[in-house]
C-alpha cells in the first residue's frame, strides 16, 4: 500500500488532499504518475503533460527515477515557493 | 541550530540577541528576512502559505545542517511560517553567526537559495483580481544550481 499526499494546485485540481493505493505494481514515482495519469481528464492534464511536477519520498525530495516500496509515503506537488 | 515552522511572527532583535548570546567567538551576524510584497500589476492584499507539515521541519534542518558543514560558521536559525500572511508582514528569517563576514554572508544566500527549491512550501497570492498560485521562478533553480559547482569551505 501506498500513501499518495498531493498539495496545492494539485490537490485543489485533483479534489483530494490524500489517498491509498494498493494492488498496483509500481516501481518508482514515474510509474505512479503515469498510472495516476490514466484516470483521465485533469490527471493527465497535470500530470502526463509538460508540467513540471515534484515529489518526494517518506519526506525526502525524490525524482521520477527513484524506487518505491509498499508503505512509502509519496508526494506529489508543483515546484515549491516559499522564501 | 533553531528551526522553526510556524504560524506566528518573530522579533528579528530577540533571534539575533539569542543566537549572539551562545558565544562570544562571534564576530559576524547576517540576518535575512522575506517579506510579503506587493504586485503592481495584480496588487495584493496578502497570501496564504501551504506547506508539507510533515516535511518542512525535516527539510529546514538539512538545509540548516548542510549551510553547517559547507561554511566556517558557528550556527544559525531558520524560521519559516505559514498560514495566512498579510501584505508587509515577515514570512522568512535567516540568521548566520561565525568569526567573519564572508563565510556569514555566504552561508545565509546558500540557506536561501537552497530553501527556495528545496523545502515544500507553496504560495498562493490573494489579489484583487482573485486568488493565484505562484509559479516557481527559473531564476531560484539557478541560484541554486550554483551550490552545487564545488567550494566552499575554505
Amino acid at each position: 500500500m501506498l500513501k499518495v499526499l498531493y498539495f496545492a494546485r494539485l490537490r485543489e485540481i485533483f479534489g483530494i488532499a490524500s489517498e491509498e493505493i494498493s494492488g498496483v505494481p509500481l516501481e518508482t514515482v514515474a510509474d505512479l504518475k503515469e498510472w495516476l495519469a490514466h484516470r483521465g481528464e485533469v490527471w493527465s492534464c497535470e500530470l502526463a503533460s509538460d508540467k513540471v511536477v515534484r515529489a518526494a519520498i517518506n519526506q525526502e525530495m525524490a525524482t521520477d527515477v527513484d524506487k518505491i516500496h509498499d508503505g512509502d509515503e509519496i508526494a506529489l506537488f508543483p515546484p515549491v515557493t516559499g522564501g | 541550530m533553531r528551526i522553526s515552522v510556524q504560524e506566528d511572527d518573530f522579533d528579528v532583535g530577540l533571534e539575533i540577541d539569542a543566537l549572539c548570546k551562545k558565544q562570544t567567538r562571534i564576530g559576524a551576524v547576517t540576518s535575512f528576512v522575506g517579506l510579503v510584497r506587493d504586485d503592481f500589476e495584480a496588487p495584493i492584499i496578502g497570501l496564504e502559505l501551504e506547506h508539507y507539515a510533515e516535511m518542512t521541519q525535516k527539510a529546514l534542518t538539512n538545509i540548516g545542517k548542510e549551510a553547517l558543514h559547507r561554511f566556517d560558521i558557528f550556527d544559525l536559525t531558520i524560521i519559516h511560517r505559514f498560514g495566512y500572511l498579510a501584505l508587509g508582514e515577515r514570512i522568512v528569517l535567516v540568521v548566520t553567526v561565525g568569526s567573519h563576514r564572508s563565510q556569514s554572508f555566504q552561508a545565509c544566500e546558500f540557506i536561501m537559495d537552497y530553501l527556495k527549491t528545496q523545502a515544500p512550501f507553496w504560495k498562493k497570492e490573494k489579489t484583487s483580481r482573485g486568488n493565484i498560485w505562484v509559479e516557481a521562478n527559473k531564476k531560484d533553480d539557478t541560484a541554486f544550481d550554483k551550490w552545487n559547482l564545488g567550494k566552499v569551505k575554505e
